[in-house]
């Protein structure tokens, strides 16, 4: 198949459809509506299910429930409905439940704007919702990339029974980009019939939950998640290394749309002859974290410069891999506004002198 | 002689003693919904889907598929559920905190939808398992632990009567209030469940009984007493009866 030009939002719905998505529970939000437009017409071609719910807290616990049948089921928002998906998340993690969850970020805090951000990285992170858990997260940097990821996220989510986030921004969702869905693999979901709700039919009853009275119950749950996390440290780690074929005197490290600014500025560094390094971290989480240790170790990097959408949330993740070894600087428009290279080459010079 | 068994445990509840308290009429409740699902031959195909309340742990005594909801949303739990797989037969078993307080969105809308799910909704004017706060449906002037001085209706309005609400909707299909407090409720209460099974084995509708149920321990009364409360304070205002079938909609005709 040739390229298509498509944009961002429908790129990744049709990847969640060729990934072999069949339920669909969303909730409109500017700047990803156009996700649901599409499935509304899409799914029912797939015989699968598209669900307009009441709110993003029903949507999100629309995923559980129809997750617990074993489909492969995903939802996408932005920000503020990202919030109210908080709670469903939780019990997803909890239950050991797969879903694939899309943010298309906005600026925020509160109804904010529908311009791009980063402003969830924390969120997205840290888990979000209440209780000690983590996602996989996936930041693309093209809508290619994004179809790509949207893609592997349900494998991913499959493979762990954990929820997976792909987290793109206002600019991955509403730009239009040639995309070729002719490399990306078939789907592959696992058997689920071990522990999917389909009626207990031969066999004892399959019960999700997850509430545990029994302390030592509770922890060893927390453990069996642990463990998970763990392993995706050890065998999810994503990230793309640009101009770094040495080592350079500086590192930008900066994800997704910011990512794409940035790759411009070591360009337009290079035409200049000066050579500036960019770390993309693609996985959130886990976070590239000894990558960008082994490179702060090195004596011929001098400073790393993080960029991004937001007033510094990457930041700490990047100074906790550094460990003080180098410093490291912060660049971050927020609000919507979205720096240009020519801005990010600027700061650049300030720690090449 | 040969002995002939006339009364036995339905196939669909395990054997695990429950932990509700003495004179609750969950017990009743889940004995119907059981005796239901064998008698319609549905539990094979059954998932239930539990609230967060005194029936958290209903999966230890139902013997089909089970999920556990959060708070108020097992009807979004058993919308998604039952669309990505009509072929089963989806329940929720709620209270009225679940269901008429932080899940009142859930229950609005999955209704107006007309999802092919039935809906338990247990009804004892009061929050049991978190100890005795005030509900919805608690009753005006009723004491809670929240309302010490008794529900007053000018601070927190008046109890919420869920099919009578539900009832002024189009969609839904069947619309039913009885009682478990005496042996003859228990025969009407029977009925209403197993209609409201039926109606989804045949595809056809969202269908809702609402169980006028006891809370003795909360609402400080004996288990006798908790029955004749029933009757003299819940009844008069939360009438018992058939709100609505899918085959005699009062809606039409309406302007």
């Amino acid at each position: 198949m040739s390229k298509v030009l498509m944009k961002g939002c429908e790129a990744i719905a049709e990847a969640a459809i060729k990934a072999g998505g069949r339920g669909y529970f969303c909730y409109p939000i500017t700047p990803q509506t156009e996700v649901a437009e599409y499935l509304a017409r899409r799914m029912p071609e797939v015989g699968g299910v598209f669900l307009q719910a009441e709110s993003e807290v029903a949507a999100s616990n629309m995923i559980f429930g129809a997750a617990s049948a074993g489909v492969r089921v995903f939802t996408t928002s932005s920000s503020p409905g990202i919030s109210l998906m908080q709670e469903a998340m939780s019990y997803i993690t909890a239950a050991e439940l797969p879903a694939v969850f899309v943010n298309i970020v906005r600026n925020g805090p509160g109804l904010g704007g529908i311009l791009p951000s980063q402003g969830d990285y924390f969120q997205a992170t840290r888990g979000g919702g209440h209780g000690d858990y983590r996602m996989l997260v996936l930041a693309p940097s093209s809508i290619q990339e994004a179809v790509e990821l949207t893609m592997l996220a349900f494998e991913k989510a499959d493979e762990y029974r954990n929820p997976v986030m792909v987290l793109g921004d206002g600019l991955i969702g509403q730009m239009m980009e040639p995309v070729d869905f002719s490399a990306v693999p078939a789907p592959n979901p696992p058997d689920k019939s071990s522990w999917a709700v389909t009626g207990a039919k031969g066999r004892r009853p399959h019960i999700i939950k997850t509430l545990y009275l029994d302390p030592d119950r509770s922890e060893a749950l927390n453990q069996k998640l642990t463990a998970k996390y763990e392993m995706m440290k050890q065998r999810e780690v994503r990230y793309e290394a640009y101009n770094m074929d040495s080592g350079r005197p500086l590192i930008l490290v900066a994800f997704g749309t910011t990512a794409r600014v940035c790759k411009t500025a070591v360009d337009d560094l290079k035409a200049e002859g000066i050579e500036v390094g960019l770390f993309r971290p693609i996985s959130l989480y886990p976070f590239p974290m000894q990558e960008i240790r082994t490179l702060a170790k090195k004596k011929s990097v001098k400073h790393f410069l993080t960029v991004e959408l937001n007033t510094g949330q990457m930041l700490e993740d990047v100074e906790l891999a550094v460990q003080g070894n180098k410093p490291v600087s912060f660049y971050g428009r927020q609000g919507g506004n979205v720096p240009s290279p020519s801005e990010i080459v600027e700061q650049c010079r300030k720690y090449l002198q | 002689m040969a002995q002939t068994t006339i009364f036995r445990r339905p196939e669909s509840l395990t054997d695990n003693i429950t932990h509700y308290c003495p004179g609750c009429t969950h017990g009743v409740i889940h004995r119907l919904v059981a005796e239901s699902l064998d008698e319609l031959g549905l539990r094979e195909r059954a998932v239930g889907v539990a609230p967060v309340g005194c029936a958290v742990l209903a999966y230890n005594y139902f013997n089909c598929d089970f999920l556990e909801a959060a708070h108020g949303r097992a009807p979004a739990f058993a919308t998604g559920l039952k669309r990505v797989n009509p072929n089963l037969i989806v329940f929720t078993y709620q209270g009225d905190g679940d269901l008429a307080s932080i899940g009142m969105a859930e229950t609005i809308h999955s209704a107006n939808r007309g999802e092919k799910i039935t809906v338990i909704f247990v009804n004892n004017a009061i929050y049991g398992m978190t100890g005795g706060q005030m509900a919805p449906t608690t009753l005006p002037h009723q004491i809670t632990t929240t309302c010490p001085f008794g529900r007053n209706t000018d601070e927190v309005g008046f109890p919420v009567r869920m099919v009578e609400l539900l009832s002024s909707l189009k969609t839904p299909g069947y619309m039913v209030r009885v009682g478990v407090h005496t042996p003859l409720h228990i025969i009407e209460a029977k009925k209403a469940v197993r209609k409201a099974f039926q109606y989804q084995a045949e595809g056809r509708c969202y269908s809702l009984v609402e169980f006028l149920s006891t809370c003795p321990t909360n609402w400080g009364k004996t288990p006798w007493e908790a029955t004749e409360w029933v009757e003299e304070a819940m009844a008069p205002y939360y009438p018992l009866g058939v709100f609505k079938t899918p085959e005699e909609d009062p809606a039409v005709g309406m302007v």
